[in-house]
């Protein structure tokens, strides 16, 4: 029997300016019947293009250059394009890495879910309507009778991604494209999506692409993974195989990249002033009270790691404490001074030692100016100085992050990879010659080898300059490598607080404990093993509490 | 919906309160405008007693405040005064013509400039929006290409030289149309219609172009987003893709082009008007700036502003109406 999904020798291009760059060099896949198959690398692999290229579809400035892609026998790159269309949602579907952002926000899940299979003439709209409801039970989304005729902002992110699955499976297909559809969830969501997932595919015995940067959710979810580096196949083999003995060295750079840990700095002494005290915050957007009575203390020269899921108020207390929120309750005092509460009463010293850096490094930073008028800009505005002396400083701040100012004084941030990019908001931040830096998810848009990068950067930065860390992430992994001190927070509240080794040793707040035992593993087994434990209707209920 | 509701009066509140500065303005300005009506009346030879004794019966010489305040307080109950010119003086002899009343004068003018603008919306902005859903949909094909330099070309030329063109076109060279819009009342619809249809059609290809172009840009904004994406992976078609998920998401910015044209439609069509001798209230307003007859360049000048008000009024609402997450609120 040939195998449903053939892919030989294939090469893609993308356009950059006028020329064309490879992205995709000569990879073989092949998929059989019911198979998944996981494709990992970091992000510039080609991932996503290899998976769009497998239903034939290609981006606007991407072209294929070469090679062959056969589904069930069907030439898709020569087929025209009546009969590609006649299989994509049909026989090969796609789940997206944000539902939210590919859902249609004007029109109900339902009337996007149907569409398909009414388009197609493989079910009426009764029909799929009804089949809708039997695969949003199956899936395990919380009221499956009404929550399809919801629209996309009012169902939540897990149970959008669920919903996405469900609509994929609507004509069932014989192949679904993943890509990345748990990258952004949080951990405990993204248990109840990966369950979900691979039941209704085992059900169904459909066939699989899973696209993801991460190692343990790989594990979980595929037969066989397929590694990818910039463009270029590093090594395939079966999942058990691949963990236990790869072969590459690149496969095993990408198993070891989680071992950075910062040993915990001693505990401050009993006459430390904290650098930063937040003193029973409370804070609201309009009527909406999104922190309550929050308190903790930063001292100098440690990092406290704040983690939650979305929603729990860790982002709204960086907003409190720069000032960009005034708190309804409580007081934010710096070296035991307080702070006036909005930032526009604040004086320039009070402003110059608190800075922030955040996620997305893209959005973060002025695309049209250049990498020293960007770090310039903060310099004089805080330290006044102009000219050569100017330049001197950015130069320096330049090395501090580790670029090379000859390089990259004058590119634009266009030009920059997303570590860089990164880096250049840490000297942007550093500029001020602030005593506390607050990172919002600052490694969370990264793949894991550069921001492991970053993390030891600002680990040297903190020993050589003595700065202070409030560090905002939803990603253990991230905590382990870098706290002194941890704060978890759930919808507005502290639930606990303490030293990492603490925090990390047994015996957990039950919160915690879900957090930390949420976070996947490197090993096939973890999530049937977590999901015997927790038991399944558990984790319904679970869906259910989060409604 | 609650939500929606708040907005939709704050809004309309929020309207009144404009066309209420909008009117200050108006007063204010047009009171500004030099020479005067009893001046302008009587002629260089006047004695002044004449001009005295004409401003003091039609108000003139009280204080500007005053003035605005009677004015007001009168048009808010639909009494927009009297008209200078039409008045004949009847006032002498303590008898209003009602036909003189500025009511009267622009009631049916503003009827015949609505019906003008009437035509023109239902021939322009189908074709507008039509055209740049196509243009969208056919990007960078010869079709787009010729949709955008033809829309272009009609809007840069000016409205009189555009009016020939069809003119000449369609009542000399080919007879189809008349050539001349001189409508009266007790006409059918139907022969209103036709002499109608000439200014209705150069207007169109005036206001045509933004609509057109904005459209077709709201639409291709939208192209690079993941759901689009997604229903194409859906194996939708095109133009399925462009109706279904690019349109609703784009109204917003379409209906607030629309709007604007259609104001302009209202306010702006003196030229057309006068080639066509169109009946309009576009001429009544330029007649009466040139008389100095101030009660009905107000009346015309707060017409002007209301519809402006309204209409964009009507496309902030809609647009706020196209947005899901305002009509259903988590």
């Amino acid at each position: 029997m040939t195998p449903l999904l053939e892919i030989r020798d294939l090469w893609i291009e993308g356009r950059s300016d006028e020329d064309w760059h490879p992205i995709i060099n000569g990879v073989d896949l092949t998929l059989g019947r019911g198979e998944v198959l996981g494709l990992i690398g970091e992000s510039g692999a080609g991932k996503s293009t290899l998976g769009l290229a497998a239903m034939g579809y290609v981006r606007d400035g991407v072209r294929i250059s070469g090679g062959s892609v056969r589904f069930d026998g069907l030439d898709l790159i020569h087929a025209s394009t009546e009969e590609k269309r006649s299989l994509l949602g049909r026989r090969i579907a796609y789940v997206a890495q944000s539902a939210a952002a590919s859902f249609n926000p004007a029109h109900k899940l339902i009337d996007q879910h149907v569409e398909a299979p009414v388009r197609h003439g493989v079910q009426d709209r009764g029909e799929s309507v009804e089949d809708a409801i039997e695969l949003y039970h199956k899936l395990r989304l919380p009221n499956p009778e009404e929550i399809g005729f919801r629209y996309p902002h009012q169902v939540s992110g897990g149970q959008l991604q669920r919903a996405m699955t469900a609509m994929a499976m609507s004509c069932r297909p014989d192949l679904i494209i993943f890509d990345e559809p748990t990258t952004a969830l949080d951990v405990t969501t993204q248990i109840e999506v990966l369950a979900a997932i691979r039941d209704i595919v085992d059900q169904f015995g459909t066939s699989a692409i899973y696209i993801t940067h991460d190692l343990a959710v790989v594990a979980q979810m595929a037969d066989r993974i397929k590694v990818l580096l910039r463009g270029d196949e590093v090594e395939t083999a079966t999942t058990r195989a691949m963990l236990e003995h790869p072969r590459e060295e690149y496969t095993k750079s990408l198993w070891a990249v989680r071992g950075f840990e910062r040993p915990e700095k001693p505990a401050p002494g009993p006459d430390s002033v904290p650098i930063l005290s937040v003193d029973g915050v409370t804070a609201a957007y309009g009527e909406q009270v999104v922190l309550e009575e929050v308190s903790f203390d930063i001292h100098p020269g440690r990092t406290v790691a704040v983690v939650g899921e979305s929603g729990s108020g860790k982002s709204t207390t960086a907003r409190v404490i720069t000032g960009l929120l005034p708190p309804r309750g409580g007081a934010v005092r710096f070296e035991g001074a307080p702070l006036p509460p909005g930032y526009r009463q604040r004086s320039k010293d009070q402003l110059r030692q608190i800075q922030m850096i955040y996620q997305m490094a893209d959005t973060a930073l002025n695309p049209r100016q250049s990498i020293a008028q960007i770090i310039g800009r903060p310099v004089r505005f805080y330290s006044g100085l102009r000219g050569r002396r100017l330049r001197a400083r950015v130069d320096e701040l330049l090395e501090q992050i580790e670029l090379d100012p000859a390089i990259f004084r004058d590119r634009l941030p266009g030009e920059l990879s997303g570590g860089q990019k990164q880096r250049v908001g840490i000297a942007r931040a550093l500029a001020a010659e602030p005593r506390l830096i607050i990172c919002d998810e600052v490694t969370s848009a990264l793949d894991q080898l550069v921001a492991e990068g970053i993390l030891r950067l600002l680990a040297r930065l903190q020993d050589e300059l003595g700065l202070s860390y409030m560090f905002i992430t939803h990603d253990l992994a991230t905590v382990k490598a870098i706290a002194d001190e941890v704060v978890v927070m759930k919808e507005g509240r502290v639930i606990e607080q303490g030293p990492k080794t603490a925090m990390f040793t047994p015996p957990h707040h039950p919160y915690t404990d879900l957090l930390l035992s949420s976070v996947p593993e490197m090993d096939p087994d973890w999530l049937d093993r977590l999901l015997a434990e927790r038991g399944v209707e558990a984790l319904g209920e679970q869906a259910a509490d989060k409604m | 919906m609650g939500s929606v509701i708040r907005i939709v009066l704050q809004r309309l509140a929020l309207g009144l309160l404009t066309l209420l500065i909008v009117s200050a303005v108006i007063f204010g300005a047009v009171n500004l405008l030099p020479g005067d009506f009893a001046q302008a009346v009587l002629g260089q030879s006047a004695t002044p007693e004449a001009v005295a004794a004409i401003r003091t019966q039609l108000g003139l010489d009280q204080s500007l405040p005053v003035r605005y305040a009677g004015w007001l307080w009168d048009a808010a109950r639909g009494d927009l005064g009297v008209s200078f010119a039409q008045a004949n003086f009847a006032s002498f002899t303590g008898r209003v013509d009602p036909s003189a009343t500025v009511l009267a004068q622009i009631a049916p003018r503003f009827a015949n400039t609505m019906f003008l603008a009437g035509v023109t919306a239902a021939i322009a902005v189908p074709l507008a929006v039509g055209l740049g859903i196509l243009a969208a949909l056919w990007r960078d094909t010869a079709f787009d290409k010729g949709a955008n330099i033809a829309t272009l070309s009609s809007i840069s030329s000016p409205e009189f030289f555009v009016a020939y063109i069809l003119i000449l076109l369609l009542a000399v060279v080919n007879p189809v149309l008349p050539s001349l819009s001189n409508i009266f009342p007790g006409m059918s619809f139907g022969e209103r219609l036709e002499k109608t249809l000439l200014p209705a059609l150069t207007l169109t290809l005036v206001v045509t172009a933004h609509m057109m172009r904005m459209t077709r840009a709201a639409i291709l904004n939208l192209m690079a987003q993941p759901y689009i994406e997604m229903a194409r992976l859906k194996g939708m078609r095109p133009l399925h893709v462009i109706l279904r998920h690019a349109l609703p998401n784009a109204l917003a910015p379409i209906v607030n082009v629309i709007a604007l044209n259609l104001a302009y439609l209202v306010t702006g069509v003196v030229v057309v008007e006068v080639v066509f001798v169109y009946p309009g209230i576009g001429q009544l307003f330029v007649d009466s700036v040139k008389l100095r007859d101030i009660p009905v360049v107000q009346a015309c000048c707060l017409i002007f502003a209301a519809a402006y008000i309204l209409l964009n009024l009507t496309a902030d609402i809609l647009s706020i109406l196209s947005n899901p997450r305002l009509r259903h609120p988590k």
